[in-house]
């Protein structure tokens, strides 16, 4: 790629620049200025991303082969190698931009977010490190390093949850969102060792080349039941991107972690690590491929996801939930697109997502500045007037996440909802009607936080009201720039990533499934696409959510009130979010404490304390109650015990 | 004539009187000690008798080494005696009793 510089010194120095500027801003905390350590984090994801660039041009234009190497062999274990290696190919290096890009937009606001936060150069650490994990995970060549992306992604996500870490609902949530993961990764290292069994390899390409082979194997783990190998650890692998990916009834998390500061929730909790299942099952199509149940099964969780969470984005009142649950609802878009074998169209809309999701969310965070971090809106509206950056910036954002006609959001959930509609594996049906309705619910939800926060009377009190100003250029800077990749990312790469052969080699669609062959013979470029899209059923829903907002929000704000008291009990529902934590809190929680009490009761203070511990030491103490008598304390004692020593001594040796 | 056995009797007796000394007595801690000195002079005694009958002086020289360790005893063992008495105001056996367990 460069000359003089081998392919692996490249992809390791995009690996390692964050990493370094993540070392340098932490360990050296003390030691540093804030301005050391943001310019050493930005220049190190700077590089990365610029790296980053060259690879995908690499790849894109100068049409590479598929780079595989290993770097570094940890160990070898009977056969097994254990290894860091690098697969970059034209997803690797599409999943490197975006992230590198979202990522270096983050670094940049933060400077303009966090001015005033006495963790300043600890959260630059923290963003850098959360970039050089994603990293690994994205370009990793075999399971156990995507295994250790995966888990560092996962703590840095809770470390920056819980970055206030003072404030007890942050603990609470931090706590919540590494035990809803570990449940997720318990299946992923389940699913893993499923791997290792059938293949003996956790390279992905000897496995993948093994995979036809090994389609047909069976396991019993119920005895008497025969089921398909590739079956199990397809859905243990999609458990561990359930719980990443925040699929029902895994996604409990992903609201509850916007108690960490804005760009996190923009960085890790909408554009990247979130993604990171869709990226999973989307690396692991030739596995996939080989289950049409595993496929049915990601189907149905993305369609209850992309649905039903939605619904609750209808409710909310905090502005970052608001986007949140929106959040929750595109992954489901893009599990469908993986239970459809449509894996081109989910990466897609992760791409997409990720820059207009991105873009909301550093949105909302100037808004939350500008309002001197309140975030219900509705104590906000009105903000048009007070920042236009801000505002135009969010309106391309919003029109991008509902689809409307020619920007990103469009081609990508367009695409989904028709691939979905072609697909004809169970629940593909019922997925497409959800997909379909949820459109009219994004944009219900999406456009009531805009109309709520920028248009109608300003509710905020008159002190905030004095201050309110367009935020800082660090902040406007980077919604600029990603909002034009929300616009125009879409029509200008749909053709090449989902109808072209960007993705030829990489994703692996079996015939019966390929539902974007399909699609292609009525595709005739982004522009047919448009002029298709404002007729078809998506584009009506999308209008009837705007209008229902408007009418609403704008026109009747009384309106809302009435339904919600007319409706209480499908308000409670949504409002107490289907029961999910009461369930987890009531069940889960409470069951594994009535097990706990039980173990503690009978296994650890009964049977080890009771019995084990103290039993030994009450046996010792009794025998030695009745030894202790011979202990008279009186010499002659002790004399006459020695010379009968002696004389018994004398006579083993005389006889 | 006096043979070996009527050597080993007298060291025999001596010994047992030590003993019996040393079990029956429970006053005094300065008669526990003279037996102990008596218990040694029994022994010796067999040893200077089997030197003589058995023609060799080893015995004998061994003997002179016993009985200045002896004295060296006796005077350390006194020592720890007025010690003792110093700090127990008593040398009762009976009620030095503290290691009874």
């Amino acid at each position: 790629m460069f000359e003089n510089y081998s392919d692996s010194q490249v992809y390791l120095a995009i690996v390692l620049a964050p990493l370094i500027g993540s070392i340098v801003a932490g360990v050296f905390n003390a030691y540093i200025s804030r301005a050391v350590a943001h310019t050493i984090t930005i220049a190190g994801v700077a590089i990365s991303f610029i790296l980053a660039l060259f690879v995908f041009k690499y790849f894109a234009f100068d049409g590479a082969q598929a780079y595989n190497e290993t770097v570094y062999t940890w160990m070898v274990s009977d056969g097994i190698r254990f290894e860091v290696g690098f697969l970059i190919d034209n997803l690797t290096s599409m999943m490197l931009v975006v992230v590198s890009f979202v990522s270096l937009m983050v670094h940049l606001y933060t400077i303009g977010y966090m001015q005033e936060d006495p963790g300043y150069k600890r959260f630059f650490s923290y963003i850098s490190l959360f970039t050089f994990s994603m990293y690994m995970l994205v370009m990793s060549n075999n399971f156990l390093q995507l295994f250790f992306g995966w888990e560092a992604v996962g703590l840095v996500s809770y470390l920056l949850i819980g970055f206030y870490y003072k404030k007890e609902s942050a603990i609470f949530a931090n706590l919540k969102a590494f035990l809803v993961n570990r449940v997720g990764d318990f299946g992923f290292i389940l699913g893993i060792a499923g791997v290792l069994m059938v293949f003996n390899s956790l390279d992905y390409i000897e496995v993948f080349n093994a995979a036809g082979a090994k389609a047909g194997t069976t396991i019993e783990i119920i005895p008497g039941t025969e089921w398909s190998m590739m079956t199990v650890i397809c859905i243990l692998l999609f458990v561990g991107a359930m719980g990443k990916s925040a699929q029902v009834p895994l996604h409990v998390w992903l609201p509850d972690s916007m108690e960490g500061p804005t760009p996190i929730s923009a960085l890790i909790h909408a554009a990247t690590m979130v993604t990171a299942g869709i990226f999973m099952v989307t690396r692991m199509s030739p596995l996939f491929e080989l289950s049409e149940t595993a496929l049915s099964f990601i189907l149905v969780i993305g369609a209850i996801t992309a649905l039903f969470m939605g619904f609750l984005g209808i409710i909310q009142n905090d502005i970052k939930r608001v986007v949140a649950y929106s959040t929750l609802s595109q992954l489901g878009y893009m599990t469908v697109a993986l239970g459809a074998s449509a894996y081109s169209a989910a990466v897609f809309h992760l791409m997409t997502h990720a820059f207009f999701k991105a873009l909301l969310f550093l949105a909302a965070g100037s808004v939350i500045i500008a309002m001197h971090h309140v975030q219900d809106i509705r104590q906000m509206g009105g903000l048009k007037k007070y920042m236009p950056i801000t505002y135009w910036t969010s309106l391309l954002g919003t029109l991008a996440l509902i689809g409307f006609p020619g920007f990103s959001g469009f081609y990508s959930k367009d695409s989904i909802i028709e691939a979905v509609h072609a697909a004809s594996i169970p629940g593909a049906t019922f997925a497409y009607y959800s997909v379909l309705i949820g459109v009219f619910v994004t944009a219900l939800y999406s456009l009531r936080m805009f109309f709520i926060v920028f248009h109608g009377e300003e509710r905020m009190d008159h002190h905030t009201k004095e201050h309110l100003q367009e935020s800082p250029w660090v902040v406007t800077v980077p919604l600029v720039l990603l909002a034009i990749p929300s616009v125009i990312i879409g029509g200008m790469t749909i053709s090449s990533v989902l109808y072209g052969d960007y993705f030829t080699g990489v994703v692996f669609v079996q015939q019966a499934h390929d539902v974007l062959g399909q699609l292609k013979e009525g595709y005739h470029g982004p522009l047919s696409m448009i002029l298709h899209g404002v007729m078809s059923a998506p584009f009506l829903l999308m209008a009837g959510g705007i209008a229902t907002a408007w009418y609403l929000y704008l026109k009747k704000p009384e309106l809302p009130g009435k339904i919600k008291n007319s409706f209480a009990f499908i308000y409670n529902v949504l409002d107490n979010k289907y029961g999910f934590d009461t369930f987890n809190e009531k069940v889960i929680a409470g069951g594994t404490r009535g097990i706990g009490n039980i173990f503690s009761k009978f296994g650890d203070i009964m049977i080890i304390d009771g019995f084990i511990v103290n039993g030994s030491a009450k046996s010792i103490a009794w025998f030695s109650s009745i030894i202790r008598n011979i202990q008279t304390g009186y010499l002659y004692h002790y004399a006459f015990a020695m010379v009968l020593g002696l004389i018994g001594l004398l006579a083993l040796v005389v006889y | 004539m006096l043979t070996l056995t009527h050597f080993l009797v007298l060291s025999a007796i001596l010994f047992s009187i030590s003993m019996a000394g040393i079990f029956i007595n429970r006053k005094n801690v300065i008669i526990l000690l003279m037996c102990v000195e008596l218990m040694l002079l029994a022994v010796n005694t067999n040893f200077i008798a089997f030197s003589y009958y058995l023609g060799d002086t080893a015995g004998q020289v061994f003997v002179f080494f016993i009985l200045t360790v002896a004295a060296a005893e006796a005077a350390i063992g006194l020592a720890i005696l007025v010690v003792l008495f110093r700090n127990k105001r008593t040398i009762n056996v009976e009620d030095l009793d503290t290691l009874k367990g």
